[in-house]
């Protein structure tokens, strides 16, 4: 069976730098995620009023 | 003494970007909107915006998963040693998915928001890059460039059925145009990094084929290429302004090629000329397809 691989401790910097590149990642997938959102809601929309041919 | 390792970085999302290869995409994302835009018929802008961006996420997934399959030979290269996955900075898994998620993402939404043809025909380019390019043609064969050069000539083509809904042969010149640009617009760039490329045993043609070979197969490709951007004028699909566009534009890429075609370098040279081509062969796809859309205007708007 392999050893799991023991990791050394992560000093005040590298927590840190990883901590700042979680935050930054996290911040970029909440930006695509809503804008994602906010695409298929207008796709949606056009295409119902493409078939209502813009009725109200 | 053995160093222990601490709990590895996670990849920046600037290296997540970079994947996509951003320049490249530029130029993807300009000749999808040049079809979308020269497509004879009308699409609701949120549609036309979701095709082009299908289209820019297609290409990165098919650029993130090409670097994946490509860490290695790019780490051996001095241009691309220093991506995110040769140079470290992310693990290969990590590019992978990404591309898969990218690729996959794009090739749904494009089917469910603006049709499925355009949808396969996006799927296939993705296929066509990362599989029949990366894996199997790029290794194995000096044509490399001329067959991979179809990856790049899909957005067109694309951004033409998203509008109109089926394959005519306006969208098929378009991707003839790409396809036919791509060798010497590349083997332009290969003459002068040929060092690279044999280092790492990928058989591009200056290394496989000779440097003389290479010049005269970028001439004739020159040539060729002419009358296939001069097709949609004469079948009628493009009017005077691109037909008169492409001819001047085509004339000035035929002379820089010859130019290229005709001399040997010598051990110190500048390599002047192959860079000017290059230089010369990526403005020119811009305004060939810049003029197609201006044409399409001129007409709809009556200007001719």
């Amino acid at each position: 069976m392999v050893e799991p691989q023991k990791l050394e401790p992560m000093t005040r910097e590298q927590t840190e730098l990883y901590r700042k590149r979680q935050r930054g990642r996290n911040k970029v997938l909440g930006i695509v995620l809503i804008s994602f959102a906010i695409l298929f809601f207008a796709i949606s929309i056009v295409k119902i009023t493409a078939q209502t041919g813009g009725a109200g | 003494m053995d160093s222990g390792q601490t709990l590895p970085l996670p990849a920046d999302w600037r290296d997540f970007f970079a994947l996509t290869k951003p320049r490249v995409m530029t130029l993807v994302i300009f000749t999808g909107i040049c079809g979308l835009l020269a497509a004879p018929g009308h699409i609701h802008p949120v549609i036309g915006f979701t095709a082009i961006l299908c289209i820019a996420v297609g290409a990165g997934g098919a650029a993130a998963l090409n670097q994946w399959w490509e860490a290695d030979l790019d780490a051996g290269m001095k241009r691309t040693a220093a991506r995110p996955v040769p140079s470290g900075r992310m693990d290969r898994t990590s590019a992978r998915d990404f591309g898969f998620a990218l690729s996959g993402g794009s090739v749904f939404t494009m089917g469910l928001g603006v049709g499925w043809l355009a949808a396969a025909i996006l799927a296939f380019s993705i296929f066509y890059y990362a599989w029949i390019y990366t894996v199997w043609l790029k290794p194995r064969t000096p044509q490399n460039i001329v067959i991979g050069g179809g990856a790049g000539a899909f957005p067109p083509l694309i951004g033409w059925v998203a509008v109109t809904g089926d394959i005519t042969l306006m969208p098929v010149l378009l991707f003839a145009i790409i396809f036919m640009w791509t060798p010497p617009h590349f083997w332009a760039l290969a003459l002068f990094v040929q060092i690279d490329y044999a280092k790492v045993g990928i058989p591009m043609m200056p290394v496989v084929a000779g440097e003389r070979s290479t010049r005269h197969q970028i001439a004739a490709y020159a040539v060729a290429l002419l009358p296939v951007t001069l097709a949609p004028w004469w079948i009628g699909g493009a009017g005077l302004i691109y037909g008169l566009s492409a001819l001047a534009l085509g004339l000035v890429f035929v002379v820089l090629s010859i130019k290229v075609g005709t001399r040997v370098s010598v051990p110190g040279d500048g390599m002047l000329p192959e860079k000017r081509l290059f230089g010369y062969s990526i403005l020119y796809l811009f305004v060939l397809f810049g003029m197609l859309v201006v044409d399409r205007l001129a007409t709809v708007q009556g200007w001719l």
